[in-house]
């Protein structure tokens, strides 16, 4: 339990991978954070209809696993939707993956991955 | 069941008897107080869930604002700002630090969001036209984002709860249909063997005093036939009678002996 406090204790930056929209009103917000150095390394990703499917898939893997100073995740629930095995395979507590609405595609309880659970705990 | 559960390897002695007997009272107490613990966190996680659900429904109307006032600030400034705010971001201003929260022993994350000072990345956005529109949305999207880290910590305590209790759960199901049954098993079976061990003891000593009173009463046998033997003996001729002093005689001298023996030692 110490080491998790340890690392929990670190954790003081959200990250986000959404679409054009979400990430601008985000960063707006000021949760956007970039490292210095020539590989400056952000803490947000835009993701449009060109985007990879893999580039997501990287960009939440280096957001969930590689990077230790993220203690939230926002992305897109349509987004989540095209990683969806990837996002329900994650059940760490740290960083907490969050499913955020979008301006383009409204909020569906019924796919939200830890909705789902609450969902079947209780049996409905 | 009982069966299955089986007992543990021990040898069935008094001393063991004792020790299963603490251990059964250790397991019970064990089990009751990780029942409890297992329904105050159950409690806890039910009103995390409750809030969950609640969180998420804000979250949407929330999320739905801001989008709305970012949709003000593109038809204010006329034009894409995405690109230029992407560009321009370069610290975080808002950032979360976790505490944590005891219950029942199990520590509980929680986000708090705060603000960094002195830093501002879009000092200059919306410097042309449309500032106004640009600061009320930041408001209005710091005012989500707050929302949306409320939300993260309820997530992270609920998938933190959800594992703790399953743990809990699962010793206290352990503890009740495993460790109680043996234990009670192994009671069962020390107090049947010592019980057997008492039986075959009781057994023995019944024979044992058994026997010693067959062999007296054997013995009682012969020495009265010795005699009847005797007395007839004597009855049919008692000319025979003048050879049983000799015998005597030889007792008496053996003990004359001895005398004589300590007459020596003086």
């Amino acid at each position: 339990m110490a080491a998790s406090a340890a690392s929990s204790k670190d954790r003081q930056f959200l990250a986000v991978i959404g679409d054009e929209d979400s990430v601008t009103g985000l960063l707006l917000a000021g949760i956007g954070h970039v490292s210095d150095g020539p590989d400056a390394d952000k803490n947000f990703l835009v993701v449009d209809s060109t985007t990879e499917t893999s580039k997501i898939e990287e960009h939440f893997q280096k957001f969930t696993q590689d990077r230790k100073d993220i203690a939230v995740l926002l992305i897109n629930q349509h987004i989540a939707e095209r990683i969806r095995h990837r996002v329900d395979a994650f059940t760490d507590p740290f960083p907490a993956i969050l499913e955020i609405p979008s301006k383009d595609h409204p909020y569906d309880p019924e796919k939200d991955s830890v909705l789902k659970r609450v969902r079947r705990l209780f049996g409905e | 069941m009982s069966g299955a559960v089986g007992r543990e390897a021990v040898f069935p002695t008094r001393q063991s008897l004792g020790l299963m007997k603490n251990k059964l009272k250790g397991a019970e107490i064990g089990h009751s107080l990780l029942k409890r613990k297992s329904e105050a966190l159950t409690k806890r996680f039910r009103e995390i869930t409750r809030r969950i659900d609640e969180a998420k429904q804000k979250m949407g109307r929330v999320m739905q604002i801001a989008a709305f006032s970012l949709a003000e600030v593109s038809y204010a400034v006329g034009g894409d700002i995405g690109y230029q705010i992407q560009e321009s971001a370069k610290q975080a201003r808002f950032r979360v630090r976790a505490k944590q929260e005891n219950v029942s022993g199990v520590l509980l994350p929680s986000f708090e969001s705060y603000t960094q000072d002195g830093v501002n990345d879009f000092g200059l956005t919306g410097l042309g036209k449309g500032g106004q529109q640009i600061q009320r949305c930041r408001e209005t999207y710091a005012r989500a984002v707050e929302t949306l880290v409320e939300l993260a910590s309820l997530q992270t305590a609920f998938l933190i709860l959800d594992e703790v209790i399953k743990v809990v759960n699962r010793r206290v199901n352990a503890i009740e249909h495993v460790i109680i049954p043996r234990t009670e098993n192994t009671i069962k079976y020390i107090n049947s063997e010592l019980d057997e061990l008492d039986r075959e003891e009781f057994y023995r000593l019944k024979k044992v005093s058994g026997k010693k009173k067959r062999d007296v009463a054997a013995a009682d046998a012969a020495i009265l036939a010795a005699r009847q033997r005797a007395a007839e003996e004597q009855a049919a001729n008692p000319e025979a009678a003048s050879k049983a002093p000799p015998a005597k005689e030889e007792e008496s001298t053996d003990v004359l002996g001895e005398n004589e023996d300590n007459d020596v030692i003086f």
